[in-house]
């Protein structure tokens, strides 16, 4: 068992308890272990008993900034329709938040999702999370049955075979290429502060497909979405996508068709990435929830790069700025559109800016 | 898909060719590949773009047939499943003209469509959509010729590509059966 996940998750065991035993909070969401090897699942403790279910090691992938909305809903009392909002105090909720996750809740406290006060956020800085999928591939097949996890390399045991493994070759992407280990928000701290990481080329997979041309390019995007069986785990897993009714499930207008023609599974994940630009922060739990392995996030990350290279903001990382699509420059970009300056019927067209115009 | 009639003269000679006579064949063809003209959905906000389109009209400016109009009240109305509706519908091209930044109607609403124009762009590139294909501009209501030239140039760069065939649902065969297109029920027919 690695040293680190074992102090982290006794702290966290330990600071959660104390959270609720006193009243502080009326839950706490962190992880428990799961059934399977190598995965966890997010839980939600409310008795001080709980607490000692949780755990941390580098297979919690999910985002649990996703959770919170609803539970913090779900703690308000209950009132009819037509009764007047609840008067504070309301009940809070502890959580665990790395760098990614505390972005997610900077922009949830943005769009009104969550209320930042009612949050008791513990942050501890991510070593980066492995992808369970990527330890399978080297298994090339054969069943693992248990992974234990050492401070730089995880041993996988199954029938026949044991193999000891480097960790970071098994990291995920989006944590490879993570500048902010580090909570930007937090009430407590567990563990030690992580440095902003310098990374060489943040955009490195976006750039690889922007290197092709369109014709390439779709048929990498075609490729790409093949496998995908429209189970929206990808979007159930996304803390960002909290709509009550989805776009995928309005009927009138349909946007989206309910079966797996291709048209429609590429509408789905263009106008999912889309809805996600500027707020997305690059958890990868819409990749890790995949059950076909689609690199869900290539999209999102390519509006990303946009987002930072025109405006010049990245989700949730600067709690007091408006998000990039809720606000304007008057000056910015616009490159894109048409200028429309051709001679036209009439030999002028438009004048130039020496020109003199007569009134 | 837009057809033109070709009207195609042989001539054909008949086995009563020893008498000199000739008989003249004319057969009539449907050449759907010629003269294929795109379909443009134009979407135009009604205070600018679309006075500007009405100005181009009322002072006889001529543009491609080639635009359908959509009157929205604001540019910053058009979503990207609007963009992406009516490309799958079969639009081999999209147009969204607003009022120029610092003109518009509702004060703002251009600008924050600027900023979500220029990621949707810059997104359906990336995935593989032509670039051309979807098209944005700033017209004022008094820039009646500016707008047939953009229209002009929107259709340009539009059948330079051809015809749209990477997000365009299709309907079902089944479907098709029963719709009143004539053309469609008749090759179900033969099945």
């Amino acid at each position: 068992m690695s040293i680190t996940n074992q102090t982290i998750s006794e702290e966290i065991r330990t600071r959660a308890k104390e959270l609720i035993a006193s009243g502080e909070v009326a839950a706490f969401l962190g992880f428990t272990q799961g059934n399977l090897p190598m995965t966890t699942r997010p839980f939600v403790a409310r008795q001080p008993a709980d607490a000692e279910k949780l755990v941390w090691n580098s297979f919690c992938v999910m985002n649990l900034a996703k959770y919170l909305p609803e539970l913090l809903r779900s703690l308000e009392p209950r009132r009819g329709p037509k009764d007047p909002p609840p008067e504070d105090p309301l009940p809070k909720v502890g959580v665990v938040a790395t760098g990614c996750w505390s972005r997610n809740i900077v922009v949830q406290s943005h769009e009104n999702q969550i209320q930042r006060d009612r949050l008791i956020v513990l942050g501890v800085a991510s070593r980066g999370m492995v992808s369970k999928r990527r330890v399978e591939d080297r298994m090339q097949g054969r069943e693992i049955l248990s992974v234990e996890e050492d401070e730089h390399s995880l041993l996988v045991q199954g029938r026949g075979f044991r193999e000891e493994i480097p960790r970071w070759d098994v990291v995920r992407d989006n944590c490879r290429s993570c500048i902010n280990p580090d909570p930007v928000i937090l009430d407590q701290r567990i563990g030690e502060p992580a440095p902003a990481r310098n990374v060489k080329d943040r955009y490195r997979q976006v750039n690889e497909v922007e290197a092709r041309t369109s014709e390439e390019r779709w048929a990498w995007f075609q490729n790409e979405i093949s496998n995908c069986i429209r189970c929206y785990a990808c979007r159930n897993a996304c803390p960002l996508c909290y709509c009550p009714t989805c776009f995928v499930d309005d009927s009138r207008p349909q946007w989206v068709g309910k079966g797996l023609d291709p048209t429609d599974t590429a509408t789905f994940h263009i106008l999912r990435a889309y809805h996600c630009a500027g707020r997305c922060t690059d958890c990868g739990a819409c990749e890790s929830a995949c059950p076909t392995g689609i690199r869900v996030r290539l999209f999102t990350k390519k509006l990303e790069k946009d987002v930072l290279e025109m405006y010049g903001t990245e989700a949730g990382l600067h709690p007091e700025m408006p998000l990039p699509l809720t606000t304007y420059d008057a000056n910015d970009p616009q490159g894109f559109i048409m200028a429309g300056n051709g001679p036209g019927e009439t030999g002028k067209g438009r004048p130039s800016a020496d020109e003199e115009v007569e009134p | 898909m837009c057809a033109s009639l070709a009207y195609v003269a042989r001539l054909r000679k008949d086995s009563s060719e020893e008498d000199g006579n000739l008989v003249i064949q004319m057969d009539r063809t449907i050449d759907e590949s010629a003269a294929w003209e795109p379909k443009i959905i134009a979407f135009l906000c009604t205070w600018c773009s679309y006075a500007g389109a009405d100005l181009a009209g009322v002072s006889r400016f001529q543009y491609p047939p080639s635009i359908r109009i959509v009157k929205v009240p604001c540019s910053s109305r058009i979503s990207a499943n609007l963009i992406l509706d009516a490309l799958r519908a079969g639009a081999d091209g999209v147009l969204v003209s607003g009022c120029h930044p610092g003109d518009c109607h509702f004060i703002s609403g251009n600008y924050y469509a600027r900023r979500r124009f220029a990621l949707l762009k810059n997104l359906l590139e990336f995935v593989g959509i032509e670039p051309g294909r979807i098209n944005f501009s700033w017209v004022s209501a008094a820039e009646g010729e500016r707008f047939s030239q953009i229209v002009r140039e929107v259709t340009e760069r539009v059948t330079k590509l051809g015809p749209a065939s990477r997000l365009v649902k299709k309907p079902l065969p089944e479907i098709t059966a029963y719709s009143t297109h004539s053309g469609a029920y008749q090759r179900t027919l033969e099945y």
